[in-house]
């Protein structure tokens, strides 16, 4: 177990919001969230899977609804750490720990509000590596554990326990009509978790990748040096193309922010063209017609010159982009891990084939 | 038609005299430090005798005072803010991640009591009409007089934001309550921290209109007073200084503009080579493409109409470095006439380039005969490239556009840019924008939800109303266009409701009779 500093969080927002491959929310608000508590002197600490009893009980959050909402009802610290609260009461036992569902974006420092409440260690794991837009996309769903109860709250005192469901797909879908009853945003304590299911399915370690990540980026921005490069090194990242957006088509469908964005290539790339289609998230580069790279490798659409994070939803014409591939979590590799998220859970017809393989 | 417009920047107040649609006088005075003397001494610099000064229609002013008083944090007043959202968003209060210095000059109390709406139109909390009736006499008894009010999804409906505000002024007569519905979008920080600067700015604003009015009468005109807006509109005098954010980014606007009229062209990229920056906008229909991001006011991140523009170290001032080829950022800036090699001085600026490689004749050209051609040639590739690089920035599609040069260093712009189809130019460009705030019109605005009406019903009234605010606000009915209209339908609210945003603007009414129609203008005896 380590103690998080003020640097590691800063960090992680930076880190957290290039996981989110696209989507996931901004981190700011939680950033703003858990900055208040440190500048109190509260500190948050990090817990390795490895340290966690076979038995111990683990909470899983996420704040669950539409980005939009995300900027104007601002989700209190408090509400997340209520889910669990409310998940406690259910099962009538306290957590040991809490983690995160999805590293990527927002999510990944909920938790961390979550630990300061509840004065818990945060586990030092996700079940996404990463953000993905539906609740059997994890690790979990993909170990096959029970995706029950739930617990969704809001922060008027309302307050549901989706008590059981059949499959993962009808957690998402029950869990989906509460959040937009609920004013579209809600804090969400997904199954709980023992500690030895967390041991086997849990993506380890990537709350530290993330602060990795983040530190690579402030690091070589101290220092004048290249943050995609610092990235690539930290992460073993594959660099894919660098050039400039030159077409954006979003629409919203069926509660996500779908669409395709175009961009040319500069410099090594120049002649080149290629188009990355998103769901919330980047799901596949296209180049000539065929798949550069696809889902559950991480598809990384960077600011050529800051290395921050570009979001489906603020990408537009005339940025100077660079896209880099992160390796995706090993149990998204097997062939039922890419049932939940390989290309064809995207409605994509092609074979999956990490552009680390080759 | 006969108006004055000026044009207050950071180092020189330009005024011109229009008249008929033509610039008849333009006169360039230094920037006073407290604004108004040089807007004084650039109206007595023009020469308003009788044979030029008689029957004014209109004296319009663009300035930048009040975001400076932000970037350098003097003037400002302590608001105090009343958040209506709660149980919502209590652990981001207002302030939340503002600069430190500037929060202390303007916090003068946060509140926060239930009550705004979801984004679907349903309420969130009942309003807790109890608790602002409360606040409200505190804040009387702390002596604040601007208050802000900011409720969850008072973009979608306002009608918590007004109901406290009714109770404010209920509570302290000479309270002025600004809405932040009226400043801002979805985003309830950024809408907060823009209408937060304009309740802190609105004492300067008073007090700078209040000057600007003495100034007039000083130099004996009788003419309405018109503060120029960040959507290229003006503003009557004292609406301007109800809401001092609207003129932020007016400088840039009004030079877009300017731009537009004197090249007749309605869309196309506009670039302000100045002495320390060029900024590059996008016209569209006359006025300049507003910006859907946050933008940051003196480090605090705001969500409001400002246009979307980019701004590069790149400018006739501009530091030349010779060896390493490079450009700015940093700038000679107001000391050009005597820094730059071509006058006398030491450093090499890009206006020396300009007069090694004969774009432009200024001082000494053999003070730059020594520099070589080759470097010229090199410093001027770099110069294109950071131009080429910026017009396709502000670009939406891939095809060519049309690129207007304007401003002192309009020179360093190149004939030829990749993705530009061509260059214009306009003549005496340096005027763009005291002719940018001089030719403004006037804007009647409207956005609000309407029921029980079809699609088209609610359009045609919302115009209707925002025709008779632009009428209110001093437009002359006949030229009344629309340039904005959309609505969103608005789920789970009864009676088919929709919010509905139109915009029309129209030109200002004149005061004499006869008015000359709109004609192209040309820029005669600009100084």
């Amino acid at each position: 177990m380590r103690q998080l500093s003020p640097e590691d969080i800063e960090a992680l927002s930076v880190g957290a919001w290039i996981l989110g491959t696209g989507g996931g929310g901004s981190p700011y608000h939680a950033l703003l969230n858990l900055r208040r508590f440190y500048d109190a002197g509260v500190r948050v600490d990090l817990i390795d899977p490895d340290e966690l009893d076979d038995d111990d009980a683990i909470a899983v959050v996420s704040i669950m609804g539409a980005p939009l909402v995300f900027q104007e009802r601002l989700v209190d610290s408090t509400l997340i750490a209520r889910a669990v609260s409310a998940m406690e009461e259910h099962l009538g036992r306290k957590f040991r720990a809490v983690m995160a569902v999805e590293i990527g974006g927002g999510n990944g420092m909920q938790s961390l509000l979550a630990a300061v409440h509840l004065k818990i260690p945060v586990v030092d794991a996700d079940a996404m590596g990463r953000a993905y837009p539906e609740a059997q996309m994890t690790s979990f769903a993909v170990g096959n554990l029970a995706p029950y109860p739930l617990t969704s709250v809001d922060p008027r005192g309302n307050e549901a326990i989706v008590g059981k469901t059949s499959s993962w797909k009808w957690m998402e879908r029950v869990s989906r009509k509460l959040c937009t009853e609920f004013g579209s945003i809600v804090a969400t304590c997904k199954a709980p978790r023992t500690g030895a299911e967390v041991k086997k399915w849990a993506i380890p370690h990537t709350t530290s990748k993330a602060i990795n990540l983040g530190r690579a980026v402030a690091e070589a921005n101290r220092q004048h040096a290249d943050p995609i490069a610092a990235i690539l090194k930290a992460e073993s990242g594959k660099f894919l193309f660098s050039g400039k957006v030159v077409e954006v088509e979003r629409r919203t469908t069926e509660g996500f922010l779908r669409g395709r964005t175009f961009m040319e290539g500069l410099g090594d790339d120049h002649g080149s063209r290629i188009r990355i289609d998103f769901q919330n998230e980047w799901i596949v580069v296209w180049r000539d017609g065929q798949a550069l790279v696809s889902t559950p490798d991480l598809i990384c659409v960077l600011d050529s010159e800051s290395g921050e994070a570009i979001g489906t939803e603020t990408i537009r014409y005339g940025q100077r982009t660079t896209v880099i591939a992160l390796p995706a979590a090993p149990v998204f590799l097997s062939p039922r891990g890419l049932d939940h998220v390989g290309p064809r859970a995207f409605g994509y017809d092609i074979d999956f084939k990490s552009v680390f393989c080759s | 038609m006969r108006r004055i417009g000026i044009d207050v920047g950071g180092t020189n107040t330009d005024a011109v005299l229009i008249d008929g649609g033509k610039v008849v006088q333009g006169v360039k005075v230094a920037t006073t430090a407290d604004v108004t003397s040089g807007v004084a001494a650039a109206i007595e610099a023009l020469d308003l005798s009788a044979e030029h000064g008689s029957g004014l229609d209109a004296l319009m002013i663009g300035t930048t005072h009040f975001i400076n008083a932000v970037v350098q944090r003097r003037h400002l007043t302590k608001v105090a803010v009343i958040r209506v959202a709660l149980p919502a968003t209590s652990s981001l209060p207002p302030f939340t991640d503002w600069p430190a210095g500037l929060a202390e000059l303007a916090n003068g109390g946060v509140f926060q009591i239930e009550g705004g709406h979801d984004y679907d139109g349903r309420r969130f909390a009942p309003l807790d009409t109890a608790g602002a009736r409360r606040i409200a006499r505190e804040i009387r008894n702390l002596g604040l007089k601007y208050v802000v009010v900011n409720a969850l999804f008072s973009p979608l409906d306002p009608s918590d934001e007004e109901a406290v505000a009714a109770i404010l002024r209920e509570e302290i007569p000479d309270v002025s309550v600004t809405c932040a519905h009226l400043l801002g979008g979805i985003g309830l920080l950024e809408r907060e921290n823009a209408a937060i600067l304009n309740a802190s700015l609105i004492a300067l604003a008073r007090e700078t209109i209040t000057a600007f009015e003495h100034a007039k009468s000083k130099v004996g005109l009788n003419a309405p007073l018109f503060v120029t807006q960040n959507d290229g509109t003006v503003a009557e005098a004292s609406r301007a200084a109800t809401y001092p954010v609207f003129s932020f980014a007016s400088g840039a606007t009004n030079s877009m503009r300017g731009a537009a009229y004197l090249s007749g062209l309605k869309d196309a990229v506009v670039v302000d080579v100045g002495g320390t920056t060029a900024d590059f906008g996008y016209l569209r229909n006359g006025f300049p493409r507003e910006a859907n991001a946050v933008v940051h006011i003196g480090g605090v991140r705001t969500l409001f109409r400002m246009p979307d523009l980019v701004s590069i170290g790149l400018g006739g001032g501009s530091h030349i470095d010779l060896e390493a080829a490079t450009i700015g950022p940093l700038s000679v800036g107001y000391r050009l006439s005597t820094e730059a090699l071509v006058f006398g001085g030491n450093s090499v600026t890009a206006t020396d380039i300009g007069v090694a490689a004969g774009l432009i004749e200024l001082g000494d050209r053999k003070r730059v005969a020594h520099i070589a051609a080759d470097d010229v040639k090199r410093i001027l590739r770099r110069c294109k490239q950071m131009l080429e690089e910026n017009v396709d920035r502000m670009k939406t599609s891939a095809s060519d556009i049309t690129l207007i040069a304007v401003g002192g260093g309009a020179f360093l712009v190149p004939e030829e840019l990749q993705g530009v189809g061509r260059v214009v130019r306009v003549q005496h460009g340096g005027c763009a924008n005291a002719v940018g705030a001089a030719i403004a019109q006037v804007s009647g605005e409207v956005d609000q939800v309407f029921q029980g009406l079809t699609r088209d019903e609610a359009v045609a009234s919302a115009r209707k109303l925002a025709e008779s605010r632009a009428v209110e606000a001093g437009a002359d009915s006949e030229s009344l266009a629309l340039v904005e209209a959309e609505d969103t339908p608005i789920a789970y609210l009864p009676g088919n409701a929709m919010r509905v945003r139109v915009k029309v603007v129209g030109n200002i009414r004149s005061t004499r009779m006869g008015q000359t129609a709109k004609e192209k203008v040309t820029c005669q005896s600009v100084s």
